[in-house]
């Protein structure tokens, strides 16, 4: 098993990270914009698991199993606030939401 | 039996509260007998006690009900302090307030507001009696003010006119100048002596300041400067004439018997003080000899009869303080006593005649009375000659004389005090007598319809009494040993030395003073009773004697020369600030939190991605700025 460097590793968390958050902002779908966020928690969740292989500990582990307990929390609420929005507007257009401003 | 000193102060408070609590549920003859009764009792006490004080003559009785409060060390109480000046004090306030107080019941009888009238006067008696009795000068100012609110709330009593109204502002803001120099002067004391014990102050006081120290002449001054305020004396002078628009026996308890002595009390309690500071001295008595002839001359002009006696009081207090400033202390307080029993008297018949005319004060439109109102003109005429200070038969010539002679030959007397007094009394009589000629003789111009009853009557004749008889207790030297007065007030009071130069020619001052007086009254028969029309003609005729008749009738033009001072920059300077200057920092730092809201709330534009690019954009900030620094 080859050692890969975990330079290599966390670039490809941030790679995963920054493309995540990009298309949260420029995604207008909003299921779109809550698989983005999805991405993003993985990426945060592959620099953990890399750290903790290179220190050899398992709270990076450990963390990444929060993680995704906290994913799947967070998605069954998302979803039902999606099911919510379309049901109201009729649309997933996030910036149809904007009734609450100012 | 001193134990029951705190009576005298407290039957009047005590019916005062009564009155404010209940009187309106209560019948008016209840209100009558509680109003008259409490200062009644007073009086009773007053009498016992100064029956007790007389014969057993100790230096006083102190009596102390309980403190204050206690701060720091400094503890002023509740006390009351009886010697020989405040039993003079107490027995007039009493006395004459209770007559007057029994006028009162007759006079407003058909009054709405019958029991706030007798709850305001209870009221003025308890304070000015807690202010005479005070043994300490933060008692005495509780007094002093109680007394200023009492003036206030009594002569705006009829409210419901804007003008009477006025008056009693103009009175409570122009005192209150007064007040405010007087407070000062506390101060000064406070800090000097730790205490405000008058008692304790006037013993320490010469040990402390030399005479003529810096600090001496200031307190002095600004003492004096309360006691102008409140005795209606020049530069403050301008407040007692308007003060008329209350009831008349309102005129005669407060704003001519009692509360405007006020100023001749307090200087004289702080006698001490003023020994030590020789031009506060002069000052009071030049005061107090510019005003007699200013108040005199605006008398001889005024046609309103209460204002007539309104200025013939400022000018009466003029002497008092004349007296004073000349260390004839106790010579004030015998004219103080006796001008309370002759001017009351004389306010009585004047509130008498006004209910018998229907309201009317204008002297021009009465005349003739002597023969409808006959008690009433030989009352009146029994105050005006002792106001008039006829000699040997009045009491005013007695304690007037007394001042006279003490201006030209006591130490700090000289010929120019003396002169200006001389010319006072002079100016004294016409006035007096012009007042008693328009008014009685003559033809009746109005119809008497309401003869005063016997509750007016009786407090007329018994003060007639008094303006006689209250002379003989005090004689000048070269008629008869006879000084009863001044013996009871000399263990508070100091004696007045006498030039010995002068002491020899005392019949003849006292004859120019008596002949001055018969020769006013003469004057007085001559130009508006014997040749009215002749006089009148030869004021009109010349633009000179107008310009100065006009002067003295507007009070020598003090009320348009404060307006233009004071008054009208005031009222200017709070127009250009109507919008207030000092309130523009609050306003200006609400609106600028307005103004940030309006911006930030304008983020709030409800497109998510615009708040996640907001998150995002503030998280690289935040990193930037912790991997920077």
């Amino acid at each position: 098993m080859t050692n890969i460097p975990m330079e290599a590793g966390l670039l490809l968390a941030g790679i995963l990270f920054t493309l995540g958050l990009i298309s949260v902002l420029i995604r207008r779908n909003i299921i779109f914009m809550l698989i983005s966020v999805e991405i993003m928690l993985n990426a945060a969740g592959l620099a953990f698991i890399v750290a903790a292989t290179r220190w050899a500990q398992p709270d990076g582990q450990v963390m990444f199993i929060f993680i995704l307990t906290m994913a799947a929390a967070e998605v069954s609420v998302g979803l039902a606030l999606i099911l919510q929005l379309h049901h109201q507007l009729k649309t997933l257009d996030s910036d149809a939401a904007n009734k609450m401003f100012g | 039996m001193e134990n029951l000193l705190w009576l005298i102060p407290a039957l009047p408070f005590a019916g005062a509260l009564l009155l404010i609590l209940f009187g309106r549920r209560m019948p008016r003859n209840l209100v009558a007998i509680l109003g008259a009764g409490s200062v009644g009792f007073s009086a009773l006490i007053t009498l016992l006690l100064g029956f007790q004080f007389l014969s057993a003559r100790p230096d006083f009785y102190v009596q102390q009900v309980w403190t204050w409060f206690d701060v720091a060390g400094f503890s002023p109480g509740i006390a009351f302090h009886l010697d020989a000046l405040s039993l003079v004090f107490v027995f007039v306030v009493t006395f004459v307030g209770f007559l007057i107080h029994v006028y009162s019941a007759g006079y407003m009888a058909d009054e709405e507001d019958f029991a706030r009238f007798f709850a305001c006067m209870n009221l003025f008696v308890g304070s000015m009696l807690m202010l005479v009795l005070a043994d300490n000068l933060l008692l005495l100012y509780l007094g002093w003010e109680g007394v200023g609110l009492c003036s206030y709330l009594l002569i705006g009593f009829w409210y419901k006119n804007p003008a009477n109204g006025y008056a009693a502002r103009k009175a409570f803001i122009i005192t209150r100048v007064g007040d405010t120099a007087m407070a000062i002067g506390l101060f000064i004391l406070f800090q000097t002596f730790g205490t405000l014990n008058i008692q304790a102050i006037l013993s320490e006081a010469p040990q402390t300041w030399p005479v003529g120290s810096q600090k001496a002449v200031l307190t002095a001054f600004l003492l004096l400067g309360g006691a102008v305020g409140k005795s209606g004396q020049l530069p403050l002078q301008t407040w007692l004439p308007d003060a008329m628009a209350g009831p008349t026996p309102v005129s005669a308890l407060i704003h001519a018997a009692t509360m405007v002595t006020a100023g001749v009390y307090l200087i004289a309690r702080t006698n001490v003080i003023f020994e030590l500071a020789p031009p506060a001295m002069m000052a009071v008595a030049i005061v107090g000899a510019v005003t007699l002839l200013i108040a005199g001359c605006t008398a001889l002009t005024q046609y309103d009869l209460k204002r007539v006696l309104a200025y013939s009081t400022i000018s009466q207090i003029g002497y008092m303080f004349l007296a004073l400033g000349v260390g004839a202390w106790s010579a004030g307080i015998f004219h103080f006593m006796i001008h309370a029993f002759f001017k009351a008297l004389l306010f009585l018949c004047a509130g008498a005649i006004i209910i018998a005319l229907h309201h009317e004060q204008d002297m021009r439109q009465m005349g003739g009375l002597r023969r409808a109102l006959p008690v009433v003109f030989w009352t009146f005429l029994i105050g005006a000659a002792s106001l008039a200070a006829l000699p040997l038969v009045t009491a005013g010539f007695y304690s007037k004389d007394q001042i006279l002679w003490y201006a030209l030959a006591g130490e700090r007397g000289n010929v120019w005090l003396y002169l200006a007094a001389l010319v006072g009394a002079f100016i004294t009589a016409i006035y007096t007598f012009r007042m008693v000629f328009i008014t009685f003789y003559g033809e009746a111009k109005t119809h008497v319809s309401h003869p005063p009853g016997l509750v007016m009557v009786v407090p007329l004749v018994i003060l007639a009494i008094l303006s006689t008889v209250g002379g003989f207790i005090e004689l000048p030297h070269n008629f008869a040993h006879l000084t009863l007065f001044s013996d009871l007030l000399q263990p508070v009071l100091p004696g007045i030395a006498v030039d010995e130069t002068i002491g020899e020619s005392e019949w003849m001052f006292q004859t120019l003073a008596a002949g001055v007086s018969v020769v006013g009254l003469f004057l007085a028969f001559l130009f508006f009773y014997a040749r009215p029309a002749a006089f009148q003609e030869t004021i009109t005729r010349s633009k000179v004697t107008m310009a100065i008749r006009d002067f003295w009738f507007s009070g020598w033009g003090f009320d348009k020369l404060y307006d233009m001072l004071f008054v009208r920059p005031y009222v200017y300077l709070s127009k250009l600030n109507k919008a207030d200057v000092i309130d523009e920092i609050y306003t200006g730092m609400a609106s600028l939190a307005e103004t940030l809201n309006r911006a930030l709330s304008r983020t709030q534009d409800g497109v998510l991605r615009n708040y996640i690019t907001g998150v995002v954009v503030g998280a690289v900030l935040i990193l930037t700025l912790s991997l920077l620094l």
